[in-house]
């Protein structure tokens, strides 16, 4: 191996290449060696060498619009973020106790919940190739922490199975593969997939059932400790006279197991976006977006409502009144980055191209609903051996999601009581705030019916259809609007260009902002320069 | 307080299922929602997750229009149109609602909250102005 000559090591290599050939080559060089695939992040933008004295206006103080702010400055522009909330960050966003939250309709909650306690309404969990966003995390100095995503003991409850009991989902994902495997080697032996699968392969098959499915000798998913080390035992296994375990007996069967909520919440896993390792930041959500407001301290004008985007050939003017006192003003720019999102730009007095008009319109908004309760013990710790992760129900509520922190720990918790989408998002968002922690708590009951109204201290609730600034959670595109209308939307309207989520492929996260946000600033800088 | 527990108990005889979209943070599994019929039900279930029990809308950085009092409702086609094919951040509610809930939801809204436009909205009407359902997420 030591010829002399030291080899560069992979490092070293994709460092030259990316000196001589730019990201783009970095980037093409990297999927090569085939560990790159996973992100379109190539890098911060680096942009440089703006025209001196260019202003641009930017709208929003979410994660796009900051983004977009910081490398902005950095490039040598003057740079004014109008934000209509009296705090950054947009959707990245915790409440702890002492908030308070006021809904569109005039609900407002006082958050109860104790010290260090909080609830994240809008994002929550970062997958591990969200590489843009845990760039900036590293860069602004934000604390990660594991974010359990996936927990074998979480419960699985299905109105229309298990007797409308929740299960373990080790339990339920074991005896729906068991079930499964049962079935194929049955069909393989009763020679069904002769004309389809060669004898070598059936005979590899079978061995994989039942290596795979925790199938006997003969090919049956039956009580056995094989089985048990899937799903569980009656008795583990322990020390002494008693230390021989005992198996679980009462496998559920293929009945039971094919309900829908059993692979829905195993296919839930496989998703890239919800594949381990994830993370959250030390402290709750909204230290991100603290981290990013600190990097355009000073840049930011709060409580303005944005009316009015107009432009011409020389710039932009964007008029808005002070929300505490009414006053109104302008302001002008060369350039905007607007990321105010599209339920409520389309609303605006803006003079873009009807194109453009039309794509701000053409993309509806989900409504998610969440629900923090804080509970006076971890009793899903403390009776479930439950430590993180979620549990998943098909009522409204969708599932119950267990603190990643503080583990073991004496005192009161926050857990996350409803994470509902669509129906069942309607329906809790159509309550007032206390009965939508009323609703939380009977649905909550029946996956942990002794300890959830025992334990509950006080809750909060965000219902994304009434949040003031957004009017709904995230972008929904459909395949025919991203077809009619995208390249639209995301293409430069003169001097004013979007991001946000809405303007990229990874709806409702804030990798996609990010993203977002450089492609737009690179554009919007290079046609600053042509200009 | 009962009125609502009877109303659960009515509809919970009709569960629909819903699978989480691809796309987006999402909870995962199937929700099993009681499906509302009544014109009041839908309206409760669905409609004044936005637009307010007493559909009066609300502002913020933007508007969600109020129902009630509203001239734009004296013609069925345009609350059927914008029903079925959403209006800015307001989604089309093909695919999760049934024409039947729709026309209920929309002759609820045009009979009450200060609106008195007594013609009912039917099934066929809204079948005439719905346009299939999308695919996609986000």
């Amino acid at each position: 191996m030591d010829s002399g000559v030291r080899a560069p090591t992979r490092r070293q290599l994709l460092s030259a290449i990316a000196k001589v050939g730019g990201t783009a080559a970095l980037y093409q060089a990297m999927t090569t060696l085939g560990h790159a695939a996973e992100t379109q992040f190539h890098g911060p933008p680096n942009l440089q060498g703006a025209r001196p004295g260019s202003t641009v206006i930017v709208l929003g103080a979410g994660l796009a619009g900051m983004l977009a702010a910081f490398e902005l400055t950095k490039a040598g522009y003057k740079v004014k973020i109008l934000e209509f909330q009296n705090r950054a960050g947009g959707r990245n966003w915790s409440l702890r106790g002492g908030d308070t939250y006021t809904e569109l309709g005039g609900a407002t909650q006082n958050v109860a919940f104790s010290q260090g306690n909080y609830l994240n309404p809008g994002p929550w969990r970062i997958p591990h190739h969200h590489r843009t966003l845990l760039h900036y995390c590293k860069q602004f100095g934000v604390a990660l922490e594991p974010f359990i995503q996936f927990n074998h003991s979480g419960w699985v409850h299905s109105s229309q199975a298990f007797g409308g009991k929740p299960v373990r989902f080790n339990t339920a994902a074991a005896d729906f593969e068991g079930n499964i495997a049962e079935l194929l080697a049955k069909s393989v032996n009763a020679k069904a997939l002769d004309d389809t699968v060669t004898q070598e392969d059936r005979d590899k098959l079978l061995e994989a059932l039942k290596g795979w499915g925790m199938l006997d000798n003969d090919y049956k998913y039956s009580a056995s400790l094989r089985a048990a080390s899937h799903r569980g035992f009656e008795r583990p296994g322990g020390g002494g006279v008693n230390g021989a375990p005992i198996p679980s007996k009462d496998l559920y069967g293929l009945h039971d197991v094919l309900d829908p909520q059993v692979w829905t919440s195993m296919g839930f896993f496989m998703n890239h976006e919800m594949q381990t390792t994830m993370f959250q930041p030390v402290g709750g959500m909204d230290m991100i977006g603290k981290a990013f407001a600190k990097q355009v301290e000073g840049m930011v004008t709060y409580g303005a409502k944005v009316s009015k985007i107009a432009q011409d050939d020389k710039g932009v003017t964007v008029s808005f009144t002070d929300v505490a006192t009414g006053k109104a003003s302008d302001l002008k720019g060369d350039w905007c980055v607007c990321t105010i999102p599209l339920g409520i730009l389309g609303q605006l007095d803006l003079q873009v191209t009807d194109e453009m008009m039309a794509a701000i319109k053409a993309v509806p908004y989900s409504g998610q609903v969440k629900i923090g309760l804080e509970m006076k013990r971890r009793f899903w710790e403390e009776d479930d051996f439950i430590y993180g992760g979620h549990s998943f129900t098909d009522q409204e509520i969708a599932l119950i999601s267990y603190p990643n922190n503080n583990m073991f720990k004496d005192g009161p918790a926050v857990l996350l009581g409803a994470f509902a989408r669509d129906m069942g998002a309607y329906r809790l968002a159509g309550m007032t705030p206390d009965q939508r922690i009323e609703a939380a708590l009977a649905q909550g009951s029946v996956l942990h019916p002794t300890s959830y109204r025992k334990e509950f201290a006080s809750g909060a609730s965000v219902a994304w259809s009434r949040v003031p600034w957004t009017l709904g959670c995230c972008a929904r595109w459909s395949d025919e609007a991203r077809k009619e209308h995208y390249q639209t939307l995301v293409g430069m309207d003169r001097r004013i260009v979007l991001a946000g989520e809405h303007a990229s492929y990874i709806g409702c996260w804030m990798e996609g902002a990010l993203l977002s946000s450089i492609d737009a600033i690179t554009r919007l800088h290079k046609r600053a320069l042509e200009a | 307080m009962r009125k609502i527990i009877v109303l659960t108990a009515a509809l919970l005889a009709f569960p629909a299922a819903a699978q989480s979209p691809a796309g987006g943070d999402t909870g995962g599994g199937i929700t099993r929602v009681p499906k509302p019929v009544t014109g009041e039900q839908v309206y409760g279930a669905v409609c004044q997750a936005c637009h307010m029990p007493d559909a009066k809308g609300a502002t913020g950085a933007g508007t969600i229009p109020a129902l009630a009092s509203n001239p734009k409702l004296a013609g069925a086609a345009y609350p059927i149109m914008v029903v079925t094919g959403g209006k800015g951040a307001m989604p089309g509610f093909v695919g999760i609602l049934s024409n039947a809930q729709m026309a209920e939801a929309i002759t609820y809204v045009r009979t009450h909250f200060g609106n008195a436009y007594a013609k009912p909205v039917t099934e066929a009407d809204v079948a005439k102005i719905a346009k299939p359902p999308s695919a996609g997420g986000h």
